[in-house]
């Protein structure tokens, strides 16, 4: 689909995308993750301390749709933590680039937590805050990510991150 | 124990309780985790004593005036570079009535400024300038035997090695290169062999005592069962080929590995049963564990631990320090900071970049690293009166030794109780 045709939806493409997104997170349906990514694409949760530094490490990326299944599958099959599930809050997107076949989009974010283990049941922290710095297509009709930059200012992570922001 | 009264500490802590009663240092009264004497003692008589504390990498800090803002044990500290270059170490503490006085993280001044009063201070943490020193117009000021070298911020001994920077509160640490000794100083140069630059920093903060993330990071133990990654993905060692090496204070540590055959790997597994073992996946995306070794390190990996509060990781070919700050009995932080080679081409930083996601807060083998502490410290407080047992190996401190073993963690505690209970 060219991108240049959904000028005036831009924005409602870019929302529906980042409400879909956000809800199969929070329900847990972390299967659906991959999904919302081209195949070529570029995933990373990026300290904004990093960032603020020019320092390109983040604390977890990925470079293909593939390599998220994999974080799932580890997610799934190997890593152990805590039981607990998110929430996300999102602020307005801001469309910041509109070319004719990707939309730039940034998007304040808020993530709650909240833990589900015997010791701290039911209780919700701010686990993280930051911004989604987006790079929106069209790929057979369907809104994906090709790029996701997740600049976290809560760099100081609590305990440890699993579930993907 | 644990007696606090109108913000006054009494110790009640005991000699005796402190040299608690396990020649090989194999098992660790829990309270040891949460008492709060016993950390404000620690904070005295462990990091403000002679021992080294890790603080910085010299390319953080590489032109005059560059400084960072950190922590030894859980006093600020700042860490400066100097008008001709050399490191200095001080107090982050106003001489005159205590505020912060270095309000930033990191950045770059050839002063330090204390804003409440404006006492200022060069690179090396020497007084330098007092408002209304002699008055106002004949009034006030300081007395005239008030001099700015009796009021200088409280300075740390600072050395470097091999691009690390430690602080030293005590006169009586041996200098840095004899407190390292002939073993870490080794794999240190293995390691960090040329010149480093920092690729970024990840925090944590865990709600666990700092002395059982020390225990983790010399437990060869742990790795295979509490880090399932390797073995779900069939990359993995049951018990790699490997081995701790110790220095005879028992407190620097090595952990390092190497691979063996998928054969022997399978044959290990299905003879323990162990849950981890599981056939049937792969990497989708192979390319995390591709790239080239580094020519000169020949392990898959190598965990090194120079106490109190260092940890240098080698995991393939992602390279960091790790720094562990006490936040009070039962809360730590741990600052990773990620490094390559100066001299690393494009590929060779991207591929470490990559293999980051095998460390750190959401790294594939050590995410559980912090979950799991917390369930020990959420689950000991409750335990004061009891002990852990840490008799894997054995009692005894083998300075070599396979990877079956809790050798390092005794080590580690059989320093530490040295430093707690050594005369004063």
């Amino acid at each position: 689909m060219n991108m240049a045709a959904n000028n005036g939806n831009a924005r409602e493409l870019v929302e529906e995308l980042l409400a879909a997104y956000v809800s199969a997170i929070d329900d847990g349906d972390l299967e659906r993750w991959p999904e919302f990514f081209t195949e070529d694409c570029v995933y990373r949760i990026l300290p904004r301390e990093n960032d603020s530094l020019n320092l390109p490490l983040a604390v977890m990326s990925c470079n293909s749709r593939a390599a998220l299944a994999d974080r799932i599958a580890a997610y799934r099959k190997a890593n152990l933590f805590a039981p607990h599930a998110y929430r996300h809050l999102l602020g307005p997107v801001r469309i910041r680039d509109e070319g004719r076949h990707e939309v730039a989009a940034r998007t304040n974010y808020a993530v709650f937590r909240t833990a589900l283990d015997p010791i701290d049941y039911g209780t919700s922290e701010v686990f993280s805050v930051g911004e989604y710095r987006d790079r929106v297509v069209v790929v057979d009709g369907l809104a994906r990510f090709r790029e996701k930059s997740v600049v976290v200012d809560t760099c100081k992570i609590h305990t440890l991150l699993a579930t993907p922001l | 124990m644990n007696t606090r009264q109108n913000g006054q500490s009494t110790e009640t802590t005991s000699p005796a309780e402190l040299a608690w009663d396990s020649p090989g240092v194999a098992s660790v009264p829990y309270k040891f985790f949460f008492d709060q004497e016993i950390y404000e003692l620690e904070q005295r008589r462990v990091f403000r004593g002679p021992v080294w504390n890790y603080v910085a990498i010299e390319s953080e800090i590489p032109n005059p005036g560059d400084f960072k803002a950190n922590f030894v044990g859980d006093t600020p500290i700042v860490v400066a570079r100097g008008r001709e270059g050399a490191i200095h170490t001080f107090v982050n503490r106003c001489a005159h009535r205590g505020a912060l006085v270095c309000r930033e993280i990191r950045g770059n001044s050839m002063t330090h400024v204390c804003i409440y009063h404006q006492w200022s201070y060069d690179l090396e943490g020497n007084l330098i300038g007092v408002p209304f020193r002699h008055g106002l117009e004949g009034k006030g000021g300081y007395s005239s035997d008030f001099t700015t070298a009796g009021h200088g911020l409280q300075k740390l001994r600072t050395a470097s090695y091999a691009g690390l920077v430690f602080a030293s509160f005590s006169a009586e640490a041996p200098v840095l290169e004899d407190y390292l000794g002939d073993v870490a100083r080794k794999w240190i140069d293995r390691t960090l062999n040329r010149p480093i630059r920092a690729l970024g920093y990840s925090r944590q903060l865990i709600d666990a005592n700092w002395k059982l993330y020390a225990e983790n990071v010399r437990d060869p133990y742990h790795g295979s069962l509490l880090h399932l990654f390797n073995a779900t993905f069939g990359i993995a060692r049951v018990s790699q080929e490997g081995a701790v090496t110790m220095d005879p204070s028992g407190g620097h540590n090595v952990i390092h590995a190497r691979k063996r055959t998928q054969e022997q790997e399978t044959r290990a597994y299905s003879q323990e049963k162990i849950r981890s073992y599981q056939k049937s996946f792969a990497l989708a995306d192979p390319s995390l564990l591709q790239g080239e070794p580094d020519p000169l390190i020949d392990t898959t990996t190598t965990i090194q631990t120079i106490f109190p509060v260092l940890v240098i990781q080698q995991i393939a070919n992602s390279l960091a320090t790790r720094q562990i700050i006490p936040k009070g009995p039962s809360r730590m932080e741990l600052v990773s900071t990620f490094f390559t080679y100066v001299d690393d081409d494009e590929q060779t930083v991207s591929t470490r970049l990559k293999q980051a996601n095998l460390a750190g807060p959401a790294g594939y083998i050590s995410m559980e690293d912090g979950y799991a502490i917390e369930l020990v410290q959420q689950s000991i407080v409750h335990g004061g009166d009891y002990a852990s047992f840490v008799e894997l190996g054995g009692t005894g401190r083998k300075l070599e030794d396979d990877l079956v073993t809790e050798s390092p963690i005794r080590g580690f505690w059989h320093c530490y109780r040295e430093l707690m209970t050594r005369a004063l």
